[in-house]
């Protein structure tokens, strides 16, 4: 994919600028003429919809940055006081806030989607691992974003969370209290998660960079699992996938707009319109949306190391995803039983969010131990098992072919109207 | 041109799945352990909807007769009254609430003493109270809640299907429909349920013993503009007011929101003609 350039400098500027600082051939070449498969859909926008929510993220969290102020007696009113009286602060937080669950909710389908067309596999194990890193990264910010307004969700959303490390042997508590900066959660917290929550979107864009990078060398994977052979199976990026992607964005965009504009509240808490207040357990202390699968493993484990180590190990086992799968095969198109078998995880992973959401009593912690049984045995026993004993079905020659056989195939329609 | 989305029926499927395993059980409505409010119209809901300025102002007149005489609005100024999404009284009619406004506002005058005075258009709503402890003792151990952004910070379990449906009627209204829920669900604690000296019993609080004696009463207030003098029409009025002070950019909000959808309905269209215009001429892609 890479390597050959196709790039020529018409202009005098440009051919001045490419034998100092080819900045101009790297664009062209990676962002107009790279081959993009042609059988790729729509799940695939995803990556590119995450860029734009990345770059919404940080363009907004700046501006919020500017008015907001950490510390414990004047965060919540400052928020307040961007809500009121900072010109189109509403508008600038709301977009932050629900940018995030955005950026959540597009990350997910992008993992599932390289989970269900095999993108970890060689030679993407790289790429696959610096995703899983951001997806990590993301969850650290995001936990720290929503400790900044300093209600009493935050408060105690931070207090949960920060505990975990106590569960360490022997240092537990000596990293718990250097953690806090402090006996307790305290304004020591909030200003060090203030500063990293700024720091680390830019970290993000750092890997970001290297994951573009490395998707750049090996290409793309696409729903027909063969690699491209002929310049007749790709297109070029530009117009072809930037065309298609920027209607995914387009439509992605209505729905952000919905959501801000009309039900800004609905994915947060109302506890977090309460300030924080140390005195004051909230009833339910429940994550954002995105954190409650991991939230649900970790209370489904009685021990509070093993819960801990069961809920990081849950993201850790997606790094080692590439070497758990033995099967040849990566598109689930041509994996029968595989593609069943995804589609349960994905529900299982539905099911532990909602357990997430649900109190620790009842009928719920053992539903979460069933549902944490089936996260964890679909990576250590299902994907080894499937490798050996799935037969996957017949691969086609090439993309082309693969697309004119399903061009040629009758409509369902066609189908149902001939029997 | 056929959107090649092979995730869409068994997605629906997996979502089926998850979302039947919720209907099984449903979040209990009762969490917080109140009785579940009942719905209300409200002006400002939905897409379209926005703030009734005169609600806006017999709420006001609620707020400044009853509630205030308790509760605190910290993050409200006097100006906010004036302002366009708003009660919108006139300013010199604000100007005048404020001067005679019962509570001062401790400020230093320029020899560099403590003095009280009248709050000014900029001043926020003054607490009546020195600190957080002087309120309790004056409330029987009780902290009246800052009112500012109650609104938004008092909700109710929807219960399964209906926290999925609120996203597109776009039900938004959980945290007024509880404050006048709760405001009507003064009632007598059912037999053998103790309520200590100096509390009450009401339906719809958390645990039901609340420390707030029954604020309001038919034909407490006046309004004289033929709307009815009745406790469930100024409870309505208070919470609008409430719900304005807590989200004072509500009108411009859903207004903006308007051209935002339009225009990007129109701009997703356009996109869309784009990549069919670009991709008509791949072999394989009609």
């Amino acid at each position: 994919m890479s390597g050959h350039s196709s790039y020529q400098p018409r202009t005098g500027i440009e051919r001045w600028l490419d034998t100092r600082l080819p900045i101009v051939r790297m664009i062209y070449d990676q962002f107009v003429a790279f081959p993009v498969p042609k059988n790729i859909n729509y799940a695939y926008a995803f990556g590119a919809i995450l860029a734009v929510f990345l770059i919404v993220q940080i363009v907004s969290g700046v501006v919020l940055a500017m008015h907001y102020i950490p510390h414990e007696t004047m965060a919540f009113a400052s928020i307040e006081h961007i809500m009121r009286d900072v010109n189109y602060g509403w508008l600038i937080r709301y977009i932050h806030m629900n940018g995030a669950s955005f950026f959540f909710f597009a990350v997910y389908v992008h993992t599932f989607r390289g989970m269900y067309y095999g993108s970890y596999k060689e030679p993407r194990e790289i790429l696959w691992i610096l995703g899983v890193i951001i997806l990590i990264l993301m969850m650290a910010t995001a936990f720290m974003g929503y400790v900044l307004p300093w209600g009493q969700m935050s408060f105690w959303g931070a207090t949960v969370i920060t505990n975990l490390f106590s569960a360490i042997p022997f240092i537990g508590d000596p990293i718990v209290t250097w953690l806090w900066g402090g006996y307790a959660v305290g304004n020591p917290t909030l200003t060090r998660f203030y500063s990293l929550h700024y720091l680390l979107p830019f970290v993000i864009v750092g890997v970001v960079i290297l994951h573009v990078w490395a998707l750049h060398v090996t290409g793309q994977t696409n729903p027909d699992n063969v690699d491209p052979k002929t310049p007749d199976d790709t297109v070029h990026f530009t117009p072809f996938a930037l065309t298609k992607d920027a209607f995914a964005i387009g439509l992605c965009f209505i729905a952000f707009a919905w959501f801000v504009f009309y039900v800004p509240n609905y994915l947060g808490h109302a506890d977090n319109y309460v300030p924080a207040n140390p005195g004051v357990t909230p009833a339910h202390i429940v994550p954002e949306w995105y954190l409650l699968p991991f939230y649900a493993i970790l209370r489904a484990v009685p021990d509070k190391l093993g819960g801990v180590i069961a809920m990081f190990g849950a993201l850790i086992v997606l790094i080692f995803l590439p070497w758990l799968d033995g099967s040849k095969v990566k598109s689930a198109a041509y994996r029968p039983w595989y593609r069943v078998f995804f589609w349960i995880f994905v529900a299982d992973c539905i099911f532990l969010g909602w357990l997430g959401a649900m109190p620790a009593e009842g009928i719920y912690p053992t539903l979460s131990q069933v549902g944490t049984a089936w996260y964890f045995a679909h990576f250590f026993i299902i994907i080894p098992a499937l490798g050996y004993f799935e037969k996957p079905k017949p691969l086609p020659e090439s993309i082309s072919e693969a697309v004119r056989l399903r061009h040629e195939r009758p409509s369902l329609y066609a189908r149902l109207m001939n029997r | 041109m056929t959107i090649k989305f092979r995730f869409a029926a068994p997605l629906a499927l997996a979502l089926g799945l998850a979302v039947s395993s919720l209907a099984v059980s449903t979040p209990p409505a009762k969490a917080s352990g109140g009785d579940t409010p009942h719905l209300q119209e409200w002006s400002f809901a939905g897409f379209l909807g926005q703030y009734d300025k005169d609600q806006l102002r017999r709420g006001f007149k609620v707020f400044q007769t009853v509630c205030v005489s308790c509760h605190t609005l910290d993050k409200v100024a006097f100006r906010n009254l004036a302002e366009p999404g708003g009660p919108e009284l006139p300013l010199d009619e604000v100007q005048q609430i404020a001067a005679g406004w019962p509570i001062q506002v401790k400020d230093i005058n320029d020899k560099g003493d403590p003095i009280e005075r009248a709050p000014r258009l900029a001043d926020r709503f003054p607490s009546q109270y020195p600190n957080e402890e002087a309120a309790r003792v004056m409330h029987n151990g009780a902290l009246p809640p800052d009112q500012s952004v109650i609104a938004k910070a008092r909700t109710f379990q929807r219960g399964f299907p209906w926290w999925v449906t609120d996203i597109f009627t776009q039900y938004n209204e959980n945290g007024v429909d509880y404050i006048v829920a709760l405001l009507n669900g003064y009632e007598d604690a059912p037999e053998g349920f103790k309520v200590p000296d100096g509390s009450f019993y009401n339906k719809y609080f958390p645990g039901h013993i609340i420390g707030m004696a029954p604020p309001l009463a038919d034909g407490l207030i006046t309004y004289g503009d033929g709307t009815p003098e009745t406790q469930f029409q100024y409870s309505k009025d208070v919470a609008a007011f409430l719900m304005w002070a807590a989200e004072p950019t509500l009108d411009v909000r859903k207004r903006i929101g308007w051209y935002v959808l339009g225009f990007l309905v129109i701009f997703a269209g356009l996109l869309y003609a784009t990549k069919w215009t670009v991709w008509r001429q791949v072999k394989g892609h009609a």
